[in-house]
């Protein structure tokens, strides 16, 4: 029964979240494109923006429609956490609604469809009220997901419920602020390394050349940017949080089954075997996980073995690789794209060719990276819903059987198929399309 | 406090029906009414530019409810859990139906998304209608067997349906013939709902006058079934209508619906083409708010004498965090009111050239 319900949530989670991914970062680009544009009265800027909208308003809708079901599924799959926890979950997820949702549907429509209607200037409004709203839809849901790793400002009554009893808390998280940096720098990752990618097609292709000039270099240099950001000083905040109020979590996700005196070794590769406590194949570098978490060579890291096995992360080997994947795709991310942003200033980006091909395949790997990220986070709280509190075999739904539950499983998996090719079908004809050719 | 967040929920409730509901109707008229490509086109004009943002009402109605009610929430939405995830796959599919169609021209590929994005929205308003029926009829709660509940009070399952139909069964399902009926008023409901938004958002044309046509027709359709409805109410529960017996106040809603429901016999004769859509407004709210009164403060009724109904007192959620959600949610209403008027405004008038379907 449970197995089905997690399975349900993995699969529709991780489909809905290659869409807002790409538009939380992506609003941003579309209104620096449509700044350029009232700045210096280029026209180029604004067909660049109005090119990038279409793909936004693309991956909006698919946000949209993925989401309702993200929204449905903790009432259907995840009754009994909805009522012993919908008091103050209920509160983000309720704001995130009334607040961000209005938003940016009312001011997508009339960034779509309202440039003539409205003037420049109005339409760069509409166009930052729609990045407003996205983002704040985020910051809200990582306030949710961070009460569940981190709860905080409430009480659990005699009859199980968990009441809320200090609403800032909720904002004050320690969890949060970390966790949305983190979560926006990804999301300007996913964002400007497509741009980035589109802009190498062209290039590579010879075709709207002058636009894969513009998306290359925008691409890169906001890659750059936030891949930093990714690292230092968003992913080390969160790691520590992480060793501070999971420290087993910690342990399973760097793969640390012994604690060592003297200080622990940060593993680059090996294969978890989790019965015999070890790792196979690895290779490590003595003494720097020490030095990263607690800024002292010598310091301890507590391993797997200081705890109870029943409070274990239920699928460590899953959780330590996509941990590894995650770290080891932003490593590759800085490289490349410091790499890029050099040979742009040496004006020489747009000749060399391997470069570009890179930028080009690189394509889907930030999203593959976004989506350890959240593997991380999420099978790194097992076996817990709400840390410490909340098991997950707790919080199903008492009386779905599994039989119904494989049934709609099927449905999504179905229909997110033929969902996924038609957008597919819908991006490469907006790419092949081109933006608008520049007008003199 | 549990009443107030109650008239909330109801409320955006009742936003989102009137909304969705012309998004839903205009997708039946598309199914039998819309013969040419100028039909088409005029229809999914009217309510393109709308759509996604009124699908946005169900979101957040549903985050209310899960914030005010959550224990309703839960029992509820895993209760209905079929239905429920029926109705987002017909969403979804809906969805694709219109943004995807006006990709392609070939016949074939847009006779395939004109029937999606048809079909689902004559489902979509049947469930809703079933769903309806299933709150006034009530559930199993507790699933009791042989006088003993075999889960915690609170909680149900219901299948799609059960071998006899009856909305009187021991063990019900959420298709019987009392939901169906509901299902069936929802259909005819939201079709003249959906004709008497595009006879407002598009200009006149042979397809609008055809429309009042069937507008007309339709009225009487429903005015039966609406009977019907009552008296088939009466045989599944004795008084229904105790509660505007004992509050003559609340009459107010089922005045409105009948006020709605007959004006739009005079379809025919309206000068300005929004008044149409006015009445069938009234209708939907009236009816939605009628029905909502009469279970007060129940809802969702239980069917047997072991478990209490659940009503708005033992679903809600604690005081504190009811209280502290007026804050934010008055903020937050007064924002939405203020979207809502400049979308309007600027796309207030006929459709037509929008363009949808070509960007």
């Amino acid at each position: 029964m449970l197995f089905y319900d997690r399975m349900q949530f993995a699969f529709t989670i991780t489909f809905h979240y290659l869409f807002p991914q790409l538009t939380m970062g992506l609003s941003l680009i579309v209104i620096y494109f449509k700044w350029k544009f009232l700045r210096t009265k280029t026209q180029k800027y604004d067909n660049a923006a109005i090119f990038w909208m279409k793909i936004f308003a693309l991956n909006f809708a698919m946000g949209v429609v993925t989401g309702i079901p993200m929204e449905f599924q903790f009432g259907t799959n995840w009754a009994k956490f909805s009522e012993l926890t919908g008091g103050i979950i209920g509160q983000t997820l309720a704001m995130e609604g009334m607040f961000s949702f209005f938003l940016e549907s009312s001011f997508l429509g009339l960034f779509i469809f309202g440039e003539k209607l409205l003037g420049q200037k109005l339409h760069f409004l509409t166009g930052f009220l729609v990045f407003l709203g996205s983002w704040a839809s985020g910051y809200l849901i990582i306030a949710t997901h961070s009460w569940m790793q981190n709860p905080v400002g409430y009480e659990i009554l005699e009859n199980g419920k968990y009441v809320l009893n200090n609403f800032s808390a909720l904002f004050s998280n320690p969890w949060l602020w970390p966790s949305y940096l983190h979560n926006q720098a990804a999301s300007m990752v996913t964002s400007s390394f497509v741009v980035a990618a589109i802009g190498a097609f062209y290039l590579l292709n010879k075709k709207n050349e002058d636009f894969g000039k513009l998306f290359v270099k925008t691409g890169v240099i906001f890659g750059l940017i936030s891949s930093i950001l990714l690292a230092i000083p968003t992913g080390d905040l969160l790691a520590k949080n992480v060793a501070k109020y999971q420290p087993v979590t910690f342990a399973a996700m760097e793969g640390i089954f012994h604690s060592e005196e003297g200080g622990s070794e940060i593993i680059l590769i090996g294969q978890p075997d989790v019965r015999n406590k070890k790792l196979d194949n690895k290779i490590a570098v003595p003494n720097i996980l020490s030095f990263l978490t607690y800024g002292s060579w010598n310091k301890e890291v507590k391993g797997l073995d200081q705890f109870a096995e029943e409070d274990y992360p239920t699928n460590i080997p899953l959780l330590y690789y996509s941990y590894h994947i995650m770290v080891g795709l932003g490593t590759i991310f800085i490289g490349i794209m410091a790499l890029a942003v050099f040979q742009l200033f040496r004006k020489k980006l747009f000749k060399t060719k391997w470069i570009l091909w890179m930028l080009l395949f690189l394509l889907p790997f930030p999203y593959i990276a976004n989506t350890t990220g959240w593997y991380v986070a999420e099978l790194g709280r097992q076996p817990w819903l709400v840390y410490n509190l909340l098991r997950t075999a707790e919080g199903a739904s008492p009386t779905v059987s599994s039989g119904n539950t494989l049934f709609t499983l099927l449905g999504f998996i179905g229909l997110y198929l033929l969902l996924g090719i038609l957008f597919l079908l819908q991006v490469g004809k907006i790419i092949h399309k081109g933006p608008e050719p520049q007008k003199n | 406090m549990e009443l107030f967040w109650y008239v909330v929920v109801m409320s955006m409730l009742g936003v989102y029906i009137v909304l969705d509901g012309y998004d839903f109707g205009a997708g039946i008229i598309h199914l039998f009414f819309a013969k040419t490509e100028k039909d088409k086109k005029a229809i999914t004009s009217a309510i393109g530019p709308f759509w996604d943002a009124n699908e946005v009402w169900l979101v957040a109605v549903g985050g209310v409810l899960f914030f005010a009610f959550p224990t309703l929430y839960a029992s509820a939405f895993s209760g209905f859990y079929l239905p429920l995830i029926m109705i987002l796959w017909l969403l979804i599919f809906r969805g694709i139906g219109l943004e995807f169609r006006g990709q392609f021209h070939h016949p074939m590929w847009e006779a395939v998304w004109d029937k999606a994005f048809g079909i689902s929205s004559l489902l979509l308003a049947l469930f809703f209608g079933i769903a309806l029926g299933n709150i006034v009829r009530g559930v199993n709660l507790g699933m009791v067997e042989n006088g003993i509940s075999t889960t915690e009070a609170h909680y149900f399952f219901l299948p799609l349906w059960n071998p006899s139909f009856s909305p009187q069964a021991v063990h019900l399902g959420i298709i019987d013939w009392f939901t169906l009926l509901l299902g069936i008023i929802g259909v005819v409901a939201l079709a003249i709902h959906g004709a008497n938004w595009i006879i407002f958002k598009t200009k006149t044309s042979e397809m609008n006058v055809k429309l009042k046509d069937v507008i007309f027709k339709l009225n009487f359709v429903l005015l039966a079934l609406v009977i019907t409805s009552l008296l088939i109410w009466h045989i599944i529960e004795p008084e229904p209508f105790h509660n505007f017996i004992e509050h003559p106040l609340l009459v107010i809603f089922p005045l409105l619906t009948f006020t709605g429901l007959f004006g739009l016999f005079k379809v025919k004769s309206f000068q300005k083409d929004g008044k149409g859509f006015l009445f069938s407004s009234l209708f939907l709210i009236g009816g939605f708010a009628s029905t909502a009164a009469a279970i007060f403060p129940m809802v969702l009724p239980s069917t047997n004498n072991v478990n209490p109904a659940l009503t708005i007192y033992n679903v809600a959620a604690d005081e504190y965090g009811l209280t502290v959600g007026i804050y934010w949610f008055a903020i937050a209403l007064l924002l939405v009111g203020l979207y809502v008027f400049i979308q309007y405004k600027i796309f207030n008038g006929k459709m037509d050239d929008v363009g949808y379907g070509e960007h």
